[in-house]
């Protein structure tokens, strides 16, 4: 085999690792502080909102016009009609705004 | 007695499959927004010189979109190997929080299947995973395994055609699929409102991770930004998390 598919391996091993791990690690403790119960309550909001937050700065006005429309219809609806919304904004704002 | 065992059975069979249905629709948002990326790694992998075969595999084995942008562009420029395996262990290292998050609702599952859904645990499986349960709805095997395998094959085989056929593909920016993740994740980021100091997490999260994209870099906003948000709630008293307190005392509490 190629050295790249042992890299490949090992990477794939290490990605493994971190999805696992988090769990091995919290499922050593007996109960969960509260505290630390508090911490992964959060995890979804917080990593969530890395993903978008930067996009957001170094995108132009047909993405944000994109984000506010479905922002706005994921108040209401769910989150297919959400995406759907914003996906079709951003498609015609493109037309217009680029 | 025979034909009752053979009836439940049946209609347990058909239960999960309705429910692998259900994961699988919900998951339908992903597999459209990721293909663009798929297609993407599938040329840019043959462009940093790995064959149909590696790419593929890439993929397959690894499942994680930006480690594996990360790995190629590594591969295109001769790096040690025991450096590009660190890098995707670095730029995956997030899948921790959402691994230590998530597990809490999975360890009623037995092992096997554990072992295969932590495997397929990415950004967006473990955000569906979390919104099934905020909702309050089950989260089954077969639900969770419907949304993951329909994402898993789109990545695989999207990488595939982006192998095979990538210099045909045309810009896909004029339509705007470079930009339906950040739309699709604002919505999870949405569903998840109603959770205790949600807006002052989203505030603090969405700062840190502009600071940390503009001061140390991609991937690295993530992680840090998400510590942030993560930080805060560790830090503000258990009972402003919602947590310690029943509902019950904490009317009584504010009456």
């Amino acid at each position: 085999m190629s050295s790249t598919f042992w890299v490949i391996l090992a990477g794939a091993l290490a990605t493994y690792l971190t999805r696992i791990g988090g769990h091995l690690v919290i499922s050593r403790l007996e109960r969960i502080p509260p505290r630390v119960e508090a911490g992964l309550n959060a995890v979804p909001a917080a990593v969530l909102t890395t993903l978008v937050a930067p996009a957001v700065l170094t995108a132009g006005p047909a993405e944000w016009l994109a984000l506010i429309v479905a922002g706005l219809v994921a108040l209401r609806g769910g989150l297919l009609s959400m995406f759907i919304a914003g996906a079709v904004v951003l498609l015609i704002a493109r037309q217009f705004m680029a | 007695m025979a034909g009752q065992a053979a009836d439940s059975r049946s209609s347990t069979s058909k239960s999960s499959m309705s429910e692998f249905w259900h994961g699988a629709r919900f998951g339908l948002p992903v597999c459209i927004a990721v293909s663009p990326f798929g297609l993407l790694f599938g040329t840019l992998a043959m462009e940093n010189g790995l064959s149909v075969i590696e790419a593929i595999s890439m993929s397959a084995f690894v499942f994680g979109g930006a480690s594996q942008m990360v790995g190629i562009e590594l591969f295109g420029q001769k790096v040690a190997p025991w450096m590009i395996a660190l890098s995707i262990f670095a730029v995956n290292f997030r899948h921790v929080l959402y691994s230590a998050a998530i597990g809490r609702y999975l360890s009623g599952w037995p092992l096997a299947r554990q072992a295969v859904a932590f495997f397929l645990l990415t950004d967006a499986q473990y955000a569906l995973a979390e919104s099934q349960i905020q909702s309050g709805r089950k989260l089954t095997f077969a639900r969770y395994m419907g949304a993951a395998v329909t994402s898993y094959l789109t990545w695989v085989a999207t990488t595939v055609i982006g192998a095979i056929f990538g210099k045909l593909i045309p810009d896909t920016s004029a339509i705007g699929v470079d930009f339906l993740l950040p739309i699709y994740f604002l919505g999870l980021v949405m569903d998840f409102r109603r959770r205790p100091l949600w807006l002052p997490i989203v505030a603090v999260s969405a700062v840190a991770s502009i600071l940390a994209y503009r001061f140390v870099g991609s991937p690295w906003h993530v992680l840090l930004g998400a510590l942030a948000g993560v930080a805060l709630a560790v830090i503000l008293p258990p009972s402003r998390s919602g947590i310690g307190a029943a509902p019950a005392q904490a009317v009584e509490s504010r009456a």
